[in-house]
């Protein structure tokens, strides 16, 4: 059952892929970067997570970082996981909340892919850092799921 | 001595930065303000508002699903609204496990869909709500629902119909807010009324309105809903990590009701 309802969650995310890519042509490496999140994110389907049908694509160069606002309910369980080209030899995952002040997360870092997780305690706005650590400049992409 | 304290305390806070990584421990205002919003990303879901609220204990959402609307609106920003509210219902619906109503409310979806001349991608998604409702594929239909939603919108994009997109998020947060209000209201529970608050979410679906072109802005139904959004912002402004007393879930339930009443309105021009 879970195994089909991953399968289903990658269907529906490649299904949007191609109805967004009739409107925006996307490049094989937001493509490339768009999977490596979701290979990710699919980890987390595992263990009850649903991904969210959206994302945040973008370009980072060396030592700069890309800042996106998301909106939490308490109560909920978060994952939010990146995937970028092979180009990124290290990329990390950081969350805030609505002061600006850094989220405890637990952490996972694999090269051109990491993720964040955490259960905030109060709902309202929190910001996804994202930053390339190490490598050249690539496409990553930001994708979120919750239970 | 003085300069050895300061050494060491030097040393400690360095060793801080190291443990806690390389991010910095507060980013500033300015930065904040410059991070990236959109619709894809920054506004939530149905789904993901529903089961922050069923942490504490199942509601009531039976009794949080409301009557048919009608599919039969001239006006496009209307139909835009009705649409993200019914993709709301569909969530409810899904949480209730009424797969009959979930197959009347996917067939409303489609009828509204195509008076918007959204592509066959669309309507073929009314097929597979009905397949899934059949089988009480519960999982399934939410992410069918969420996918119909982002294909409305994606479609929306490629018609240039790009003022639509917002409006249908628009109506869902109002209609999952009312129904989720209302649940509160009907189980009082903190930890539950606790996913009320929002602000900086209502502040940017006004931002969004804001931009919007100045015809459709002009719209009487547009122009209303904006006018309430201030009100509303207000209102789900809580401190952090405080619940907001079952009097201010009441206030929410009302204003959001206010809006939702208009935008389904027959005679909304």
């Amino acid at each position: 059952m879970k195994l089909s309802i991953l399968s289903l969650s990658i269907f529906a995310a490649i299904s949007f892929t191609t109805a967004t890519a009739l409107s925006t042509p996307e490049s094989d490496t937001e493509v490339a970067a768009r999977k490596a999140a979701l290979d990710l994110a699919g980890a987390f389907s595992n263990e009850g997570f649903k991904m969210r049908d959206g994302h945040w694509s973008g370009t980072i160069k060396p030592k700069e970082h890309a800042l996106i606002a998301v909106n939490l309910y308490a109560g909920n369980q978060y994952w939010f996981s990146v995937g970028a080209t092979d180009l990124a030899k290290k990329i990390a995952v950081n969350v805030y909340d609505e002061t600006g002040k850094l989220v405890q997360t637990e952490g996972y870092n694999e090269g051109e892919k990491a993720a964040a997780g955490f259960s905030p305690t109060s709902s309202g706005q929190y910001y996804v850092l994202v930053d390339l650590v190490e490598g050249n400049e690539s496409s990553v992409c930001l994708v979120y799921s919750y239970k | 001595m003085r300069r050895v304290r300061q050494f060491f305390a030097l040393t400690f806070l360095l060793g801080c930065c190291v443990v806690i990584g390389a991010e910095p421990a507060r980013l500033p205002a300015d930065q904040l303000a410059k991070a990236i919003r959109n619709d894809a990303i920054s506004i939530p879901t149905p789904g993901e508002l529903f089961a922050a609220l069923e942490k504490p204990g199942k509601p009531n959402w039976v009794g949080q699903m409301r009557g048919p609307i009608g599919t039969t609106y001239k006006n496009r920003p209307q139909i835009a609204l009705n649409l993200g509210s019914l993709i709301a219902d569909g969530f409810i619906a899904v949480e209730a496990k009424d797969s009959q109503q979930v197959k009347n409310i996917g067939t409303d979806i489609i009828k509204l869909a195509k008076a918007l001349g959204v592509s066959e991608n669309v309507l073929s998604r009314g097929n597979s709500i009905n397949e899934f409702a059949e089988n009480d594929e519960w999982d399934a239909l939410q992410e069918e629902l969420e996918a119909t939603q982002n294909e409305v919108k994606s479609s929306m994009q490629s018609h240039r119909d790009q003022d639509l997109i917002i409006l249908v998020s628009v109506g869902g947060w109002i209609r999952g807010t009312q129904a989720v209000s209302a649940a509160v209201m009907q189980n009082y529970d903190e930890r539950a009324a606790k996913v009320l608050r929002q602000p900086a979410l209502v502040s940017f679906i006004e931002s969004k309105l804001n931009d919007i072109s100045p015809d459709m802005r002009d719209e009487p139904l547009i122009k209303e809903v904006s006018g309430e959004l201030p009100g509303i912002e207000k209102l789900v402004t809580f401190p952090a990590g405080k619940a907001p007393s079952a009097d201010d879930v009441r206030k929410v339930n009302e204003a959001v009701g206010k809006v939702m009443s208009r935008i389904q309105a027959k005679d909304a021009k």
